[in-house]
């Protein structure tokens, strides 16, 4: 239903879309600008037209940075959403346990992304980690610096470790909403445990597993800090996110122009995703 | 089909209780027929809702044993008990058909699909949904989703008791009627023991072959409709029931009159109380005539709901509810005469005798 | 849960009456300044997507009146509250506010207060402060918003419980806090939507007979929405009956109720259900196939040959003949009963019917039974279901 306007609101509004504009469009005006010329920044511009997007788009290195995301994306999906599903159906609803338990999910959520880098990266060391430490002395050959599967599943885990707690916390936040009378029915009915998952509470969260889907797919597939911290990259190009190939292009090889049109596909890329996504969800509100 | 018997059940819904008022539930000692209609009718907090939860099994009462068939199943779980409940606001599984609806608490006890088709099939004709059987669930009114969830509680065919809590609550009133019509035939065809918990009292009275008021927690009366219009026991039993309720005035008893203020109004036989209680005398505003012959009366309000008008009068002070046909007229000296037949005297609350 | 539009939270500190204050002036010096004399809504409509929630609306609501919604739910009434209160714009069409429009004005500007099914108070603040937070916007001082206060608890009995917070209270308590609030805001326009719906039914009882007296001690224009008939019937005042976003007729209740101009009008005036009969005029006769003939009223007698609907309600049929009336066949299916009267459903032919007798009488389903129709209350609707009526009826 379209509500009545209020032009005064407009005006409280007007100090946060100047900030906006000002960190955010702008800046991204300028990468516009730097993807159609060739220029090191020093306020030398020479048109390039289409050249940086035409590199980019066919090396191989785009190619390959671009399936490590889509991998790494599709790995933490299957992980991420039924265990945070289960993690959610187990927690008590009512009671002492339920601010504990809400306590303990929500903390690795507070904790700055590159701090959980760090806590990772030593986490996992060999020689002084507790983890890496663990590994070797049970005889387990590992050692995320040379072995890029070995990188992979550090960075796999620790994902999991920082962002299941979200997918808990919004199927949580379903399935408290459902009233106690859908319980009470299905004793009666004689439902088992998986009837009642299937039909009662897998139903009723829907809505909030498709924003928790969302959400991780777009995280996951912008991921920066977490892996920079931990793997660099590496080793080689193994863990070398989208991402992070952009800082490397952009700072390390001060390449603005290729820089630039590579962030702006990449946007694009996610833009298009999320899009997508939006639009499978809002089809399937408005069909149920 | 079973018969419920309640012994000496008493519930508290706190860890110590040690006053009547942490009972939600005191005393309920009573048996209930197989295969009858009963309805739980009471304000709300009164412990209907506590006293069907006991009976299904969700709740556990800290007190007393219930029986089912003269098997205790105070401790059995609710599946076990072979109940069925409808709900407030209706329970469906959304995802499902209407069909796979009822087919499922056969379906969960291993029922062969043959069975369930026959079954399902009988019962859908029952509450006449055979037209949308193959509907999801998800997009039904109200009333249809009640419906089905009436019918889950029926199609399995040795259900010791049906249970309703307050099942009309989010139904239209067009559709009540529809629906309470029905479930009065079901239960008339096929016998199952049904309790019905409702704070309506039309609800109560048309569906019930007997009706149990409560209030605080107590039973306060169980009977027919009909005892409970015309002899009620409580003067709350009176105000509950009858739409308006019976009229309280207090009066001062005499041998076979009753003085209320300056009026003498003659009592079939002589009535004593106490001298130390508080008499009433209770009359339904059906059995107060208003004419031109009887006690003189001030017309504040007359009602018109459509089939019959409600005088509202003042009696010596006091209020007084007087039902008139939907053509009758009030004359322009109001004078009201009680029949004797709808006479009630109550002493503190409690009725001591009739005039009937 | 805020009050969107009527009452912004702020019951104490002079910071937020500062930012509010304009809104408050408005109040006190805008055109909504006291009460209303009339409110029209000229040929408003509220489409979204492809469901008309209302359609072509025209009604004129004066001061001093109480005016009902009855219709089913989903038949529009909280969509047309809401575009009279100013919490929705109207897809089409105007309202006017003595002859003035107010269709785009923000509900702010309007002096509105309404009442919810669901009794919504702030939960955080005393009854007191829950009834004295409009004055406390509208910045009045101490002393007549004291005043003010116990004057509408006084009315609405919540002396004793001006200290409780409203979630302590029972529903019908909690109700009246709504209530006092809405009446201490001296609104203009008082929209109710289905205010006793969530109350147990001698509670209701209780309140439905308090609220005209309410209603009457001030002078604006309460709008009341309702799916009951019995409740439009005891609140008086005038009734627009609405279907399907539609509102059929508006007019004095008891008009409205007697003489409805079009069988789904009836329909949504009857509780029971209105009783209806497909038959066909010929001569001084109703006829149908297969059934006994209905001799015409007299005075129905010039109305048109050809198919009509015959309607009457439950208590038009009784088990004793007597004036006016017509003997039909009619099968029972089964009996309900209420003490004093019983509900006997019937079938007669492929038509159900119901009715409301007096005294006990269980009759077992399938008994044939002998109705008596009192014609004198018949209503006559045309093929395309208008009611008509001959000379003189």
């Amino acid at each position: 239903m379209d509500k009545t306007w209020n032009n005064k609101a407009w005006f409280m509004v007007l100090p946060m879309l100047v900030l906006v504009a000002f960190s955010a469009v702008v800046p991204l005006m300028t990468v516009v600008n730097y993807s159609i010329h060739d220029t090191f920044g020093n306020n030398q511009f020479f048109w390039a037209g289409t050249t940086w997007f035409e590199d980019v788009l066919s090396s191989s290195r785009f190619h390959d940075a671009l399936l490590r995301n889509l991998a790494f994306s599709a790995i933490i999906l299957i992980i991420e959403i039924p265990l945070g599903i289960f993690v959610a159906l187990n927690m008590p609803r009512k009671g002492l346990g339920v601010p504990v338990c809400l306590v303990l999910m929500s903390l690795p959520l507070l904790i700055p992304w590159n701090v959980v880098g760090t806590i990772w990266q030593v986490f996992g060391r060999v020689d002084i980690g507790l983890l890496g430490h663990t590994m070797a002395a049970i005889g387990i050959d590992y050692n995320y610096v040379n072995d890029p599967f070995d990188a992979w599943v550090t960075i796999v885990v620790m994902d999991v470790w920082h962002w299941t707690s979200l997918v808990v916390l919004l199927c949580y936040a379903g399935l408290v909403s459902i009233p106690d009378a859908y319980y009470q029915a299905a004793k009666i009915d004689g439902a088992s445990r998986l009837s009642v998952f299937r039909y009662i509470q897998l139903p009723k969260m829907n809505r909030v597993l498709l924003i928790a889907v969302l959400l991780r797919f777009m995280d996951s597939f912008m991921i920066y800090t977490e892996p920079f911290v931990v793997t660099g990259g590496g080793p080689g190009n193994a863990t070398t996110f989208l991402s992070i190939d952009l800082v490397k292009t952009a700072i390390g090889q001060f390449d603005l122009g290729p820089a630039a049109a590579m962030s702006l596909i990449y946007f694009l890329i996610i833009l298009l995703l999320s899009w997508v996504f939006y639009t499978v969800m809002t089809t399937y509100d408005a069909k149920g | 089909m079973a018969r419920i018997s309640l012994d000496h059940i008493r519930h508290s819904y706190l860890a110590n209780p040690s006053k009547d008022e942490d009972f939600a539930l005191r005393e309920v000692h009573h048996e209930w027929d197989d295969g009858g209609a009963y309805a739980l009718l009471g304000p709300s907090g009164c412990g209907k809702t506590t006293l069907l939860n006991i009976i299904s099994g969700l709740l556990h009462p800290s007190h007393g044993k219930i029986l089912f068939d003269g098997r205790d199943v105070t401790n059995l779980a609710t599946e076990e008990r072979n109940i069925a409940q409808v709900f407030q606001f209706p329970v469906v599984y959304d995802t499902m058909t209407v069909y796979d609806n009822l087919a499922f608490p056969l379906r969960n006890r291993g029922v062969g699909e043959a069975d369930v088709r026959a079954r399902v099939n009988e019962v859908l004709e029952m509450i006449d949904l055979v037209g949308i059987a193959d509907r999801k669930a998800r997009g039904l009114t109200a009333d249809l989703k009640q419906k089905i969830s009436l019918g889950r509680g029926l199609v399995r065919a040795d259900v010791n008791a049906i249970l309703f809590d307050e099942p009309l609550t989010v139904i239209d009133p067009h559709m009540k009627w529809q629906l309470r019509s029905q479930l009065k035939l079901l239960h008339r065809q096929f016998g199952h023991t049904m309790v019905y918990v409702t704070h309506d009292q039309t609800e109560a009275l048309t569906f019930a072959d007997k009706v149990v008021v409560m209030y605080g927690g107590e039973i306060v009366q169980i009977g027919t409709p009909e005892e409970l219009f015309e002899r009620p026991s409580h003067t709350f039993v009176g105000y509950f029931i009858g739409s308006p309720g019976m009229n309280v005035l207090p009066v001062r008893l005499e041998g076979a009159v009753a003085h209320l203020g300056g009026q003498a109004i003659a009592l079939p036989g002589a009535m004593e109380a106490g001298t130390d209680k508080r008499t009433e005398l209770g009359i339904r505003p059906e059995y107060v005539r208003l004419g031109n012959t009887g006690m003189p009366v001030l017309v504040s309000k007359v009602e018109d709901i459509g089939r019959q008008k409600i005088v509202r009068a003042k009696l010596e002070g006091h209020d007084l509810a007087i039902v008139l046909s939907e053509d009758g007229v009030v004359p322009a000296d109001p004078r009201v005469e009680f029949d004797p037949k709808g006479i009630n005297i109550y002493a503190d609350d409690w009725r001591i005798g009739t005039g009937g | 849960m805020i009050i969107r539009g009527a009452d912004p939270l702020s019951a104490h500190g002079s910071m937020w009456q500062r930012l509010f204050k304009p809104a408050a002036r408005c109040l006190e010096d805008g055109a909504w300044e006291g009460f209303t004399d009339m409110l029209q809504l000229d040929a408003v409509s509220k489409i979204s997507g492809a469901s008309a929630h209302i359609s072509d609306v025209s009604l004129s609501l004066e001061k001093g009146t109480l005016n009902v919604l009855l219709g089913p739910t989903l038949s529009g009434k909280t969509s047309l509250m809401r575009i009279m209160a100013g919490l929705d714009r109207p897809t089409s069409g105007r309202v006017l506010s003595d002859g003035r429009d107010v269709t785009g004005e923000p509900v702010q500007k309007r002096n509105v207060a309404m009442v919810y099914q669901q009794f919504i108070n702030y939960p955080a603040l005393t009854v007191y402060e829950n009834i004295a937070s409009p004055l406390r916007i509208r910045g009045a001082d101490k002393a007549s918003i004291d005043r003010e206060v116990k004057q509408a608890a006084d009315l609405l009995r919540l002396g004793p419980y001006l200290q409780r917070t409203p979630l302590s209270l029972s529903g019908g308590q909690q109700q009246r806090t709504a209530l006092a609030r809405a009446i201490v805001k001296k609104a203009g326009l008082v929209l109710l939507d289905e205010p006793l719906a969530n109350l147990d039914y001698k509670l209701r009882e209780e309140l439905r007979a308090e609220l005209p007296k309410i209603f009457s001690e001030s002078g604006a224009i309460f709008v009341y929405a309702t799916t009951e008939p019995s409740e439009a019937l005891l609140l008086g005042g005038r009734t627009a009956t609405l279907s399907q976003g539609r509102v059929t007729q508006f007019g004095s209740t008891v008009d409205v109720f007697r003489n409805p101009v079009d069988l789904i009008t009836a329909q949504t005036f009857s509780d029971p259900p209105m009783n209806v009969l497909a038959m066909e005029k010929r001569g001084s006769l109703f006829v149908r196939d297969n059934m006994s003939s209905i001799p015409v009223p007299s005075g129905l007698a010039p109305i048109t040959e050809g198919p009509c609907t015959l309607g009457f309600r439950p208590h038009n049929l009784s088990l004793a003949a007597g004036p006016g009336t017509v003997v039909l066949e009619a099968t029972v299916v089964v009996t309900e009963i209420t003490g004093s009267e019983s509900y006997v459903h019937l079938t007669h032919g492929d038509a159900k019917w119901v009715m409301l007798t007096k005294g006990i009488h269980d009759f077992a389903t399938g008994t044939a039974l002998n109705v008596h129709l009192d014609t004198r209350h018949l209503l006559v609707f045309d093929d395309a279901g208008r009611t008509v009526r001959g000379k003189g009826a």
